[in-house]
């Protein structure tokens, strides 16, 4: 019955301590400009100063996501949505990565990222028609350099880096002009570090030298699969492997993401390659509206990160350090009432899609053969008009 | 800088040569694949391409045929056109879910405003006497999925026009290639002339008692059985299908109303396979004029066997002269 293979559990706890991989609060490798209390620290490397305005545009830019999140999720409740996935807990992660991108950077979401679709100008009531079902995203990748959520996991970051290798042969890298060099964020999260697509995307982008920054929020669950199912190192560790810096953040301090981000981007965009920055979160909501935590993650672990909770630090910053003055907080808090309002009753005026209109866009060139099956399922349905219930 | 041609040509140099052709028009073709550079591919048909077009456009890529297709789909969305060659069709898999969920959704799941111009280039079929999944016709697998197309080419002349044509598609394009043929048949080809549609199916031989419908590597076996049947007084009239989706089927039931029978022959596995579907749509569309039951004439459904009877496997002149005279008899 021995399997020498396994590594036994003291070992793990000696090489990452008792909470294994993820080291419970990050480790002593996070970077971190803000903490918890709203204290700020310096370090050497990734520091920024950050004017008050920036900081107060950080809150705006995390409350405005949550209360998308928030009314999405009710929306959800009242029969409105089909289904929506959460990013509570995850705004400082997204709006620290987003805010750091150049309008000629590239972003590949997953199907969380409503923090970083709303940074990149997308209307969020195009991301609540897409869970509400009726159509499949409709904004426009090109007018937002916003690709279109991905559901498969892991799937997006090939393409990420396939666009990254685009922007190579079209001389935008590394040119040394900050209004043209360009690069690409591929959102994944911890689960899909597992996937072969996410592993061989960073193999393409360390052998092309690709201006791609993976950005992981590890938000430490994967449905119910917590990290240490995923990985036994820390998953920053793992871009040593691969030949390109990882780095830890605290993905719950949108300072330091902001400077980390704005540093990898950097990187990518002056041709040095991709990097990997693992946002280290937390997924304070469900995986989607139809999961259940309770079921497999205890009570005391989410309020231990409700006391890390990304809005808060910022707001406790802020306040300590006199830089909200004129009724900011309260124009911020009027500004997300008027947001969810806009979001309740654009959801429900969002029109159904017409039947015919499955067949549309199935091609670019629609063969004869669909128009054909297109053309009989309208004579089908003509043939109910008129007839009696 | 296009390379002289010799008037007579193999598949492999018809695809050669297209590829070139398409590469000289169109700065944004890029050719993606294992071993497509310095070797050429594997059989050659990316030969001289990365010599004279640079690294930047053909790009030897990391052994990930999943990452070779998913990057691919990253350079389409920048403006590329990428085509891409799998080594093998045994080896596509690994490629599947990008393929399918991915190169063929993302036109439509965009609502028409990202295109995927991406062509998947597969050698496909048996009998070059190879180790396990290296023989194989996934032609179904992907004909199944809406959203991508599917082309086979049969010829060194269909190989040289239909590969421009695909690339020049903004559809994504499987597009299959007989491997057998590579190096087999050689055929004149005039680069003057005005190619056939790329969706579109062609009577290679006319006939009276039966129609054979063939593609890729199968349409040659119905060809010499065409042959030999005329030899015992028997009419066939072939035909190759040449695109598996969309199929394009209207020269095959004005020939099944002339015939009253028809006989489809593939190298995939019969049960849910091309000749399923066509056999279903001819019997819709041309009942009152059969005379006969389709028959489809294909590999078993048993796995690709190992190549020392893998002749038993294919479809072979005798069994589509069989199924010839099982229709005939019926």
């Amino acid at each position: 019955m021995d399997s020498p293979a396994e590594p036994t559990g003291t070992a793990l706890a000696e090489v990452f301590g008792a909470a294994g991989p993820s080291q419970g609060d990050g480790g002593p490798d996070l970077i971190q400009l803000l903490t918890p209390e709203g204290e700020r620290l310096h370090r050497d490397d990734f520091d920024l100063d950050f004017s008050a305005e920036q900081l107060r545009g950080f809150y705006r830019d995390m409350v405005l996501t949550r209360r998308i999140d928030v009314e999405a999720t009710a929306l959800q409740r009242h029969g409105e949505l089909g289904l929506w996935a959460q990013l509570l807990g995850q705004e400082a992660a997204q709006i620290g990565a987003a805010r750091a991108l150049r309008p000629q950077d590239y972003v590949f979401p997953t199907y969380r990222e409503h923090g970083v679709a709303y940074v990149r100008g997308v209307d969020p009531l195009k991301l609540l028609g897409m869970f509400r079902g009726v159509d499949h995203g409709s904004w426009d990748p090109a007018e937002f350099n916003f690709a279109q959520y991905t559901i498969v996991i892991g799937a997006q970051t090939l393409h990420a880096t396939g666009y990254a290798m685009g922007m190579q042969r079209d001389g935008v890298v590394g040119t040394g002009d900050p209004a043209r060099d360009a690069a690409v964020v591929a959102h994944f999260g911890d689960g899909a570090s597992s996937q072969g697509d996410v592993n061989e995307a960073f193999i393409f982008a360390a052998s092309y030298n690709a201006p791609v920054v993976f950005f992981c929020q590890n938000n430490q669950w994967a449905i119910s699969e917590p990290f240490e199912r995923q990985s036994r190192v820390p998953l920053f560790q793992r871009a040593a492997g691969f030949g390109f810096p990882g780095v830890r953040v605290d993905g719950n301090d949108v300072m330091a993401t902001y400077a980390v981000m704005q540093a990898a981007l950097q990187h990518a965009r002056d041709g040095q390659g991709p990097m990997l920055v693992e946002a280290f979160t937390y997924r304070m909501g469900a995986h989607t509206t139809t999961d259940d935590p309770t079921r497999y993650r205890l009570n005391e672990e989410l309020e231990r990160w409700k006391l890390k909770d990304p809005i808060a630090r910022v707001e406790a910053y802020l306040r300590r350090n006199g830089l909200v003055a004129d009724g900011f907080l309260e124009d911020v808090a009027a500004e997300a009432d008027a947001l969810g309002h806009t979001l309740r009753e654009g959801c429900k005026a969002l029109p159904d899609p017409t039947p015919l209109s499955m067949f549309d866009h199935v091609y670019d060139e629609l063969p004869d053969e669909l128009v054909a099956q297109r053309e009989g399922f309208a004579d089908y349905l003509a043939s109910f008009e008129g007839a009696s219930a | 800088m296009s390379a002289a041609l010799g008037t007579r040509i193999t598949l492999a140099k018809g695809l050669n040569h297209g590829l070139r052709k398409a590469m000289e028009l169109d700065d944004k073709v890029l050719i993606m694949g294992e071993d497509v550079g310095k070797l050429g591919g594997v059989f050659r048909i990316t030969d001289g391409l990365q010599k004279d077009f640079g690294e930047d456009r053909v790009i030897d890529s990391p052994l990930a045929e999943s990452g070779i297709v998913g990057t691919a789909v990253g350079l389409a969305m920048r403006g590329y056109r990428p085509v891409v060659e799998i080594q093998f069709d045994g080896f596509v898999y690994p490629a599947y879910d990008q393929i399918v969920c991915q190169v063929a959704k993302i036109h439509y799941r965009s609502r028409g405003k990202t295109k995927m111009p991406i062509v998947i280039r597969i050698p496909y079929g048996g009998g070059i006497g190879a180790v396990e999944h290296h023989s194989e016709s996934p032609e179904a697998q992907f004909a199944h999925t809406p959203g991508l197309k599917v082309v086979t080419c049969s010829n060194p002349v269909d190989g040289y026009w239909m590969i421009q044509q695909a690339i020049a598609c903004d559809d994504p394009v499987v597009f299959l290639e007989p491997k057998r043929q590579y190096h087999a048949d050689k055929a004149d080809l005039d680069e003057s002339a005005i190619p056939d549609p790329l969706f579109s199916s062609r009577v290679v031989r006319r006939g009276s008692d039966a129609t054979v419908l063939a593609y890729g590597p199968t349409v040659r076996t119905a060809m010499k059985a065409a042959e030999a049947a005329s030899g015992e007084g028997r009419s066939l009239e072939v035909i190759d299908l040449r695109t598996l989706s969309p199929l394009d089927l209207a020269p095959v039931y004005d020939s099944v109303r002339r015939t009253g029978r028809a006989i489809v022959v593939h190298e995939a596995h019969v049960n849910l396979g091309v000749g399923s579907e066509v056999a279903a749509r001819i019997s819709e569309e041309c009942f009152y004029s059969l005379e006969a039951p389709v028959l489809r004439v294909g590999g078993f459904d048993t796995p690709y066997p190992a190549s020392r009877i893998e002749e038993d496997f294919l479809p072979d002149l005798d069994r589509v002269l069989d199924a010839v005279d099982r229709s005939l008899q019926f």
